[in-house]
């Protein structure tokens, strides 16, 4: 099965939110944290459903979004 | 927070999207949702993709984007405002060898440099030009630039551009494909996955033209502007898609590659 993970540089994340706008899985939200610069960041904050597509970090200005696939073993 | 994916036994783990090699870590100073930050991310992708970063030169306007040479593990010269075209010609003449490239805002490209995006066009010159339209200047203020829409509110007009006072929205790429010099010019945005995609093709045509001699490329790329605009960043794209759109048409104007 087709796995994703998105790694958050918190430092670089401005909370603009056009990530959580475009991810098609609802995989990402606002941390509700601070930034040293202020900014609300965004969280990876459903993992199970990331499918690994890329478009959260295909639409991010700030490069803070890193995203690997893979393939997850054992699993239907 | 990821915790729970990276416990899992993985294997072809591939980075699908992040930073590109030829980038540095600095920050961005752009305002948050501001597209250009995407675009700058897209000129670094293709700059890997293609091999390309010892050999790349880039050229920074003054704008929200002078900063390239803080972004880019590339040379960059950063020219006085609107001279960027000019300046990117006189390394490509001097450096044959090398690609270069111009990067500039539209109060830049379009308004203070007009005259120097001109001729470099009308000479064929053998360079790629990124010009990021946002129709308004966006370091300053958010006032109006010539590429502002009929109609739209900015600080130096209030009560929204009016044609009889200031003109009419120019369009530098319809412009510009009317010159024999140009080989090729598309606009392009990247307010979602697609016309994202599609721009990245567009940069790397860009630069294929300039490195096999073919001659002088604009990319235009619409981008929001979402502090200016006084928007959030999903309703600046929705602007983009509703209004800018309309006034700027995307796809290629000319291909005579």
């Amino acid at each position: 099965m087709l796995r994703g993970q998105v790694d958050v540089d918190r430092e670089r994340c401005k909370g603009c939110g056009l990530c959580i706008n475009a991810c098609p899985k609802d995989v990402l939200d606002f941390s509700g944290e601070f930034n040293s610069d202020g900014y609300n960041y965004v969280e990876f904050a459903d993992p199970d459903d990331c499918v690994g597509c890329g478009f959260c970090g295909i639409v991010c200005p700030d490069m803070a979004l890193t995203v690997y696939r893979f393939e997850e073993e054992g699993v239907a | 927070m990821s915790d729970k994916a990276t416990s899992v036994k993985k294997k072809d783990m591939t980075k699908v999207v992040g930073k590109p090699d030829s980038m540095n870590d600095t920050h961005f100073s752009y305002c948050p949702g501001c597209h250009h930050g995407i675009i700058n991310r897209l000129i670094g992708e293709a700059i890997d993709e293609l091999g390309i970063q010892e050999e790349t030169i880039g050229t920074a306007p003054v704008g929200c984007s002078v900063f390239l040479y803080k972004w880019f593990d590339i040379d960059v010269v950063q020219p006085p405002h609107g001279r960027v075209s000019a300046v990117a010609t006189g390394i490509k003449r001097a450096r044959p060898d090398k690609t270069v490239f111009a990067y500039q805002g539209d109060g830049d490209f379009a308004s203070i440099g007009t005259n120097n995006s001109v001729h470099a066009a009308n000479r064929g010159e053998n360079i790629t030009v990124f010009f990021i339209n946002n129709t308004l200047y966006g370091m300053t203020g958010g006032e109006m630039a010539p590429t502002t829409l009929i109609g739209q509110k900015t600080t130096t007009t209030p009560g929204g551009r009016k044609a009889k006072d200031f003109g009419y929205p120019i369009k530098m790429s319809e412009m510009l494909a009317r010159l024999d010099g140009p080989t090729y010019i598309t606009r392009q945005a990247v307010y979602d996955v697609p016309r994202i995609k599609s721009a990245k093709e567009a940069i790397v045509k860009g630069f294929r033209n300039q490195i096999e001699g073919k001659g002088y490329s604009l990319i235009e790329i619409l981008s929001a502007c979402p502090i200016n605009w006084g928007l959030d960043p999903v309703e600046a794209v929705e602007r983009i898609k509703d209004e800018v759109e309309a006034v700027y048409p995307l796809g290629d104007i000319i291909d005579r590659g």
